[in-house]
């Protein structure tokens, strides 16, 4: 290190930092629409864990710049997506998992993401299987989903509720993408 | 009598209620079909055919529709909540519900006040539930696969969408990951991890494996680990060794799945017919061993079998066995 580098102004640890607020909402899948919404405006948000004091066991919350706040209100209210309370960040929150696994059966091909599988035949990419996972929404999501083609098939974002629903959008973003390699 | 708890795809299904059987791959609730093709339904049915095997009374189901909204969830809980404590069952497995660490404690609440403490399973949302309640231990078997291993090794995550990275996802640490959940008490009594290889553990360590046969393309299917669930409950219902159940269960699903030869496209319906032909076999071969293990008995029974069943009847030609508990 250099005499002067403890001159210079640190780098704000993204964990760490106090300006940062969480939106919570009634149901995952508002969560999912939050989201949808407020990427395609161009806000810096980040999908995270709920901290302990308001978790009840399948929760995604909308970590956000609170300088932004009432921005990001504005645009929520007028896709008609209204989070239930707005509190700032004290502790770090949860990651979601973001590691796939690929395993590849010679005719099909089968992304993992978190706790979620989704299962293509190569050649049709016709989604024969989905499986993994524990919310309700699972086997809606597979019996809406399961003999579709990829480009054809409801996706998870939009009638997924839960969080394995969105791992399954996760697991059916690196599928398509792999299809388009 | 067994008891099933879960939900089912359709958000216009009313809670319902009632005794379960199978026809026509559709199980049948108080005059209500639902197809079997994943989750509770596929539980369901391999309970009904493992309990039919054995000559088991009707399981007793309790279903709801729930598309992940959680409202059909909730009104079960709170069913549950108001009536489990009046009721008589000697098995409870509880499947897909919507998480909620709240609800989950009501209901656990709720069933201290049986008379008589049934054996209690969990699969699915529910055992992510109870997880994260703190009341792992009131359980008798969780039915995980290693990803949800993983997510009751890791204390702080609430769902396994939250595992952290350190503690990975991979079968071959599976045996660190078990020890690593009864440390934090986040484990039933018995676990039944299943895998590649599935994993009998309790809280002293791993009892026993099974990995033969071996059908690779199950892992892609949905349903499997819901067949292995479903026959377990039924085993553990008709009197069996919580861990022999586990282990017979195990076996059985794996047979089934091998005579269904599976693809990746393979949907769990196909395993789920090949269950009583699977289960006969491996049955037979345990009650072999057992009269092994008590060679010079005049009777032949198996009365050292852990399991302690025996056949009283078989008609090879209908698939049916009546299995009683020894004397």
């Amino acid at each position: 290190m250099s005499f002067f580098e403890f001159l210079k102004p640190k780098k704000k640890s993204q964990e760490s930092a106090q300006d940062r607020g969480i939106l919570v909402f009634e149901h995952t899948s508002e969560v999912i629409r939050a989201e949808s919404v407020l990427k395609a405006s161009g806000r810096k948000i980040r999908v995270m864990g709920p901290p302990p004091e308001i978790q009840s066991g399948c929760d995604l919350v909308i970590e956000f710049p609170l300088i932004e706040e009432l921005k990001i209100i504005r645009t929520l209210k007028e896709a008609g997506v209204v989070p239930r309370k707005i509190v700032p960040v004290n502790s770090p929150l949860l990651k979601p998992v973001n590691l796939f696994h690929i395993k590849d059966f010679g005719q099909h091909l089968m992304v993992r993401a978190a706790n979620m599988k989704l299962t293509i035949d190569k050649d049709t990419k016709i989604i024969v299987n989905i499986s993994g996972g524990g919310c309700p929404d699972v086997p809606y999501l597979a019996q809406e989903m399961v003999g579709q083609s990829l480009s054809e098939a409801p996706k998870p974002r939009e009638i997924g509720h839960t969080l394995c629903g969105y791992a399954l959008q996760l697991a059916y973003e690196e599928m398509t993408r792999r299809c388009l390699l | 009598m067994l008891a099933i708890v879960g939900t089912v795809p359709d958000q216009k299904f009313s809670l319902t209620t009632g005794k379960v059987t199978l026809k026509d791959d559709e199980i049948c609730i108080k005059g209500k079909r639902v197809h079997v093709n994943r989750g509770t339904p596929a539980l369901l049915a391999a309970a009904v055919k493992t309990g039919e095997m054995l000559g088991q009374s009707e399981l007793f189901g309790y279903l709801v529709g729930d598309i992940g909204l959680g409202e059909g969830s909730r009104n079960l809980y709170e069913y549950l909540n108001k009536n489990l404590g009046r009721s008589e069952y000697s098995t409870i497995t509880f499947h897909y519900l919507q998480p909620d660490v709240d609800w989950h404690n009501r209901v656990l609440f709720a069933i201290k006040e049986m008379a008589k403490q049934p054996v209690l399973i969990a699969d699915a949302g529910f055992m992510y539930a109870a997880k994260m309640s703190g009341h792992a231990a009131a359980y008798d078997l969780f039915t995980p696969d290693a990803g949800e291993l993983a997510f009751l090794a890791d204390e702080t995550a609430p769902h396994p969408f939250y595992t952290r990275g350190f503690i990975l996802q991979d079968e071959k640490r599976v045996p660190d990951l078990i020890k690593r959940a009864y440390v934090h008490k986040n484990a039933s009594r018995f676990l039944l991890v299943k895998g590649e290889k599935d994993y009998l553990a309790d809280e002293d360590g791993i009892k026993a494996t099974v990995d033969s046969p071996a059908c690779e393309t199950m892992e892609a299917m949905g349903g499997t680990g819901d067949t292995l669930t479903g026959i377990a409950a039924a085993l553990i219902e008709s009197g069996m060794e919580i861990g022999k159940a586990a282990i017979i269960a195990a076996k059985a699903n794996r047979l089934a799945g091998y005579y269904a030869r599976p693809t990746p496209a393979t949907q769990v319906i196909e395993i789920i017919r090949q269950i009583p032909g699977a289960l006969e076999e491996i049955l037979l071969e345990e009650e072999k061993m057992c009269k092994r293990s008590i060679s010079g008995s005049s009777s032949g029974r198996p009365l050292s079998c852990k399991h302690n069943l025996r056949c009283v009847h078989h008609d090879r030609n209908r698939y049916t066995w009546f299995w009683q508990i020894a004397a």
